[in-house]
């Protein structure tokens, strides 16, 4: 490993240990910047006396830097305290809840690769023809519809009339169906766009034009020369975009009650679980930045001109 | 530029859908059959009109309380163009300053600007948003706030990049040296030239808040509920879906489209700003 390659892996580390800060400083104030918790969670008729005790359970006591203090100290031990609903760490709670939003995110995964990757390749050899107009009129359409309104179009065509699917519940594959491919719908949009102006840019290059002058079929010349370097700037873009993906998971999991973190997150908000919370909006900003460092560091490996350059 | 627009007749459909849009929003107390809170429970979950059972009192039919859908459909693009338009004017001035600023001014005030954008991106907008809804307290104007202040990096980057060619030109050196303050070449010289590009963005912004709105009133999060939204239509549609289709189905196409329509012309207007990627 060069050395330069090593410095750009330490700033792109540095930079997200920064991010990951931030998201902390950041569900930290927001709490207290809501007004005062306690208040919130007791009935108005609470006595002071109640007030007192619950204020020190909380920690609430404290002046705010020593809270902030406590509250980071707690962050490097994983431990991030009890929930206020559900009275385990809440770490449990979240550890709880990933295998139903990992297993929702893989499903939409994989389908708009399965999807996408073709849809891409279609449209950008069929550029300007009617093939890539109905392709980029699909993404369009894809890419300004909202999840949850997909959702309940899907609900009411597969389970309301055609009694197909369930609309709601977790267990089994026909439980995934649904919201795996209304989380899908967006991501599908993007890669497909992606993956069409890339490959339009690769394919009028140099070495594809040598290709085809070896009498290399179209199919070849795309898949061997021109999808190999069109994926990498789309896999950057997905990095970028998985943000996207977070927030379609949240209102995806909504719409079809799917036991996951979004809807936990939602929940939290509205029951005021301030530790939940701050516990949830880490939890998203973390898994965001390190999809961003994977496909980063990747993206530097793989192509010698970012490694070079870094 | 006129002559690119008219030819591309998908954008002068989207431009008609946005003009209605206005109007509905505009003059939503003259074209609303009814008052979009007035329950009459009599006429609970009444289909639309050319469906059996409905009738023309309300075209398309009523909600769980009794309420006119049409005439909560026209108040809802109320909230939707207001958040919209004022979340993209709060973005494109906070973002504009930042990015002439970043990219005029350089050193340090460029780092941190630019460092504060990349942290933010890093946040998923939509939980930024939620979590600060969530515990500021929903309203009107603290959506329009919470989605303003998370959409000003695009503009930023945009115009900081634009500022960096623009700023080594001659009339920009030139006004420099005759001792125009840095101000005034930013507003005089830099900033009308900037203006093509933070159109486009804004107006797939507003398209952007406008959805973003509608999943925060999904959610329960977003204004207040006795406001008429699109995304709280959905939410209360939702719960009606094996019985009474319409209640969710006439918010989510009016959702649809106006998302649609903004996006379809900040397409064009890009195509106009930047031939280039319109042939590729």
């Amino acid at each position: 490993m060069s050395a330069s390659l090593a410095r750009h892996i330490a700033t792109r580390l540095g930079t997200a240990i920064g991010v990951l800060f931030a998201a902390a400083t950041l569900a930290f104030l927001l709490v207290r910047l809501s007004g005062d918790p306690v208040k919130q969670l007791l009935p108005p008729d609470a006595t002071a006396a109640q007030e007192a005790t619950l204020r020190h359970q909380l920690g609430l006591d404290q002046s705010t830097l020593a809270q902030y203090g406590d509250y980071l100290w707690g962050l490097l031990r994983l431990d991030l305290g009890d929930s206020l609903v559900y009275n385990e760490p809440v770490s449990q709670v979240i550890a709880d809840r990933i295998p139903a939003t990992l297993e929702l995110a893989a499903g939409a995964l994989v389908l708009s690769l399965l999807i996408a990757i073709p849809a891409g390749i279609y449209a950008a050899m069929r550029r300007g023809r009617a093939g890539d107009t109905g392709v980029m009129t699909a993404v369009l359409l894809g890419q300004s519809t909202p999840p949850f309104w997909i959702g309940i179009l899907l609900i009411l065509l597969f389970s309301v009339q055609l009694k197909a699917l369930p609309a709601s519940g977790y267990g089994t594959f026909a439980h995934l169906v649904l919201p795996a491919v209304t989380l899908s719908v967006y991501s599908i949009a993007v890669i497909a766009r992606l993956l069409r102006s890339s490959l339009i840019d690769v394919l009028g290059s140099d070495h594809i034009r040598t290709a085809k002058a070896k009498g290399l079929g179209p199919a070849k010349v795309v898949l061997a020369h021109g999808l190999r370097n069109a994926s990498l700037p789309t896999v950057t873009v997905i990095g970028l975009e998985f943000g996207g993906l977070l927030g379609g998971a949240i209102l995806t999991e909504q719409v079809f009650s799917w036991p996951g973190i979004g809807r936990l997150t939602v929940e939290a908000i509205s029951h005021r679980d301030f530790p939940l919370v701050q516990a949830a909006v880490l939890f998203f900003a973390a898994a965001f930045v390190i999809v961003n460092l994977l496909v980063d560091l990747s993206y530097s490996l793989l192509d010698p001109r970012v490694r070079d350059r870094a | 530029m006129t002559r690119t627009l008219i030819r591309n007749r998908l954008a002068l459909v989207a431009l008609g859908v946005l003009a209605l849009l206005l109007v509905a929003a505009a003059f939503s107390p003259l074209l609303a059959p009814d008052d979009p809170a007035k329950q009459d429970l009599l006429a609970r979950l009444k289909p639309p009109a050319w469906s059996d059972g409905g009738s023309l009192a309300h075209p398309l039919g009523t909600d769980q309380l009794g309420r006119d859908l049409l005439s909560r459909v026209i108040y809802g693009s109320r909230v939707s163009l207001l958040v919209g338009i004022g979340a993209a004017l709060l973005a494109g001035v906070v973002g504009a300053a930042a990015g002439l600023f970043a990219g005029f001014r350089g050193g340090w005030l460029d780092r941190v600007l630019m460092r504060f954008a990349d942290i933010q991106l890093a946040f998923p907008s939509l939980l930024l948003a939620l979590a600060i809804v969530g515990f500021l307290g929903s309203g009107l104007w603290n959506v329009v706030l919470v989605l303003g202040f998370t959409g000003w990096v695009s503009y930023a980057r945009v115009v900081r990049s634009e500022v960096l060619s623009l700023r080594t030109r001659d009339y920009v050196t030139q006004a420099r040296a005759t001792g125009v303050t840095d101000l005034t070449i930013m507003r005089r010289h830099l900033l009308p030239n900037v203006l093509p590009p933070l159109a486009t963005i804004a107006t797939l912004h507003i398209a952007a808040a406008i959805v973003a709105e509608a999943s925060l009133s999904y959610l329960g999060l977003g204004v207040p509920k006795e406001t008429v939204t699109w995304g709280s239509m959905l939410a209360d549609g939702q719960l009606y879906l094996g019985t009474s289709w319409w209640v969710a189905v006439f918010p989510g196409l009016a959702l649809m489209f106006t998302s649609l329509a903004i996006n379809i012309t900040g397409d064009a207007l890009r195509d106009v700003a930047d031939p280039k990627a319109y042939r590729r």
